[in-house]
């Protein structure tokens, strides 16, 4: 087990370098000269030498990277340009709020997904499973910007049931900030009526999250169970008269998800940056927005920053993935 | 005293694309109380269907055209698939399957498998809850040793693949005398296992059918096996029965062509390979007359016409072949 553990984090390390070179490459390599491309088209020479000396521009270039990984490592990741305050700093104060969308966007996504593959993967060709596949490839081909304009229009403007946008409503006092989560924070406040506030304003973007994830949980949980179904373990286990919906839902369902945690992994990392239409749309103040924003007023930092999260954020997601596969199948754990 | 399982002139057809496959036609077989029947058939026979009918797990495109099942006085074809699970499966008839390798789930502990298994099947002897699991697991554990499995104890908490082929099969064999049947159905148990361990195995099994009081169906393609392990036989080809009766009768006296190529074919008697020319007719497009007759030496002009009728042979083995009618 503990092996196993370090054996995969072992093998993230060579990932996370990568991820470090690229960076590097794309920020003082790829323009032509970095000092110039900061300073601007109306900088004089002299300010832009004064950027060489600061940024160690006129050092050798490994000198440079080791420089660069250094700061990295402490998570020195430079001032945004807009906020005029550090990158980290920023990147801290919105991290909970796209985190506790992209947990609850997950965790519809699976809760919703894997049954809904189960039972289509169950009733082959039948007309669940029809009905399930045109969903999946609708869940897939809709653009999320479409959706959320649906789901704001329905629920919030027409029927009024949801909030429109936004992490909490401008009228409720926030909670004191102890762990940045919204709804965290407010159940250690013990206002309930605010929990209750934030919540609400959760369910439209998190669906709207969702939706691309669930479909392909659906799909890859759909071809898992049709797999297992086929072995030779199943029919035995029909054969001794195991009860069927024990079958299925166990024995069965634990055989077929290998695909689909391999998937919940990529989607993960995919949701931390793939937020960042759902977050324009819904006013949410994580991360997506805080990209879009830089990318708007080219802030070079604060978009590196970004990517390095996300690297970092899919290799840590890729070791949880692989615990996972082997706490799902013992043989994957004894390989080490 | 009635047979402990009686099928009857049982027909299954499955739904192709290409048409109705006949897969089983006319197959009649008799197991009697405390004896080991072993059926014998090339692959394609229509063996594992046969299996299948009996345990009402057949695929969704089968059916079942006519015939009868009758299991300790019971036409299972009458159970509803409730009825099966609640009362058949595992309680009344036990299962060995064909490949120990794979027939047990990967991701689970062998106990949780064999527990699951007894948790719906075995008879409760006046006990709940962790008492009653309790004694499942000391059960479990007499039988493993019973097999001759290493360390019982700690074998349930392992998984199947730290197990090898021969133990796996123990493992079923275990699994399936768990909750106590009456009937327990073989399906070439040890086919996927090398000869040695092929021949423990059966060796396990005979002295199994007197200690457990079960009755054994064995299926098998291997005339070798039957003569070592069976009390009767009976021979299926292309999905009919063509010869049944005492093993060591039709050993020693085999009556339908079939059975006596089948027999000049198998190594520990053949002097050359010959093997038996033509193939099994197609379960989609079968000859109106005999079905072997197609590949038969001693076919006269009656055999391509009419079906043959059953008739008896001298050694007194049920026979479906004109030239005993």
């Amino acid at each position: 087990m503990l092996r196993f553990v370090v054996r995969r984090c072992l093998l993230v390390l060579p990932s996370l370098l990568g991820l470090l070179v690229v960076t590097f490459l794309l920020i003082r390599v790829v323009p032509s000269d970095p000092a110039v491309a900061m300073a601007g088209d109306a900088a004089t020479p002299e300010q832009i030498e004064r950027l060489r000396q600061q940024y160690g521009l006129n050092r050798p270039i490994w000198e440079q990277f080791v420089s660069y990984v250094g700061k990295v490592a402490t998570l020195d990741l430079g001032e945004s340009a807009f906020s005029r305050r550090p990158v980290a700093v920023d990147i801290a104060q919105r991290l909970p709020a796209t985190l506790m969308l992209t947990f609850c966007a997950l965790a519809i996504s699976v809760f919703v997904g894997v049954p809904l593959g189960v039972i289509a993967g169950l009733s082959h060709n039948a007309w669940p499973d029809y009905l399930l596949r045109v969903f999946s490839v609708m869940g897939i081909a809709v653009a999320a910007f479409w959706f959320a304009i649906m789901l704001q229009l329905l629920f919030s403007m027409e029927l009024g049931w949801l909030p429109l946008r936004g992490e909490i409503s401008a009228t409720i006092p926030r909670p004191p900030r102890i762990t940045g989560f919204m709804v965290i924070d407010a159940m250690i406040a013990g206002r309930f009526d605010v929990v209750a506030d934030a919540l609400r304003h959760l369910v439209l973007p998190a669906v709207t999250l969702s939706l691309g994830g669930l479909a392909t949980i659906v799909r890859f949980t759909r071809a898992g169970v049709l797999d297992t179904m086929q072995q030779d373990f199943v029919f035995y286990e029909r054969a001794m008269g195991y009860r069927r919906w024990r079958l299925n839902w166990i024995y069965v369902l634990r055989n077929s998800v290998t695909a689909t945690v391999t998937q919940i992994g990529l989607l993960f990392g995919g949701l931390i940056a793939g937020g960042v239409v759902v977050e324009s749309i819904f006013d949410w103040p994580g991360i997506g927005s805080y990209t879009v924003q830089a990318i708007l007023t080219g802030d070079r930092q604060v978009m590196l920053a970004v990517t390095l999260l996300v690297g970092v954020v899919y290799a840590a997601v890729n070791i949880l993935t692989d615990l996972v596969h082997g706490v799902l199948d013992p043989r994957l754990m004894e390989r080490g | 005293m009635i047979p402990v399982l009686s099928v009857r002139g049982l027909k299954v057809s499955i739904r192709t694309d290409e048409g109705n496959a006949e897969i089983l036609d006319d197959i009649g077989l008799t197991l009697e109380r405390g004896r080991i029947l072993g059926v014998v058939g090339e692959s394609g026979c229509g063996k594992s269907t046969l299996i299948r009918s009996i345990m009402g797990i057949l695929p969704r495109a089968a059916t079942v055209d006519a015939g009868e099942i009758w299991f300790e006085g019971e036409n299972l074809l009458a159970f509803s698939e409730a009825e099966l699970n609640d009362g058949v499966r595992s309680s009344r008839v036990g299962f060995i399957p064909q490949d120990p390798l794979l027939a047990l789930n990967p991701v689970f502990k062998v106990g949780a498998q064999m527990l699951e298994i007894m948790r719906w099947h075995a008879p409760d002897n006046g006990l709940r809850g962790a008492a009653r699991r309790r004694a499942h697991v000391e059960r479990l554990v007499s039988l493993l040793k019973r097999m001759q499995v290493p360390d019982p104890e700690t074998a349930l908490e392992r998984y199947p693949h730290q197990f090898s082929g021969g133990q796996r099969q123990r493992l079923l064999i275990a699994a399936a005398l768990a909750c106590a049947p009456g009937l327990v159905i073989a399906d070439e148990p040890t086919t996927a296992l090398d000869v040695t361990t092929q021949h423990q195995i059966l060796l396990l099994l005979r002295e199994l059918v007197a200690e457990f009081g079960i009755s054994l169906l064995f299926v098998t393609h291997d005339f070798g096996v039957v003569a070592e392990l069976c009390d009767d036989l009976c021979v299926i080809y292309a999905g009919q029965t063509v010869e049944a009766g005492a093993v060591q009768a039709i050993l020693d006296a085999p009556s339908h062509p079939y059975t006596r190529a089948l027999l000049a074919c198998h190594p520990d008697r053949a002097t050359t390979f010959l093997g038996i020319p033509g193939s099994v007719p197609s379960p989609l497009a079968r000859p109106p007359g005999c079905l072997f007759a197609p590949r038969c030496i001693d076919a006269q002009a009656l055999c391509l016409t009419g079906r043959p009728p059953q008739g008896q042979a001298r050694s007194g083995a049920e026979v479906r072949c004109v030239k005993f009618a």
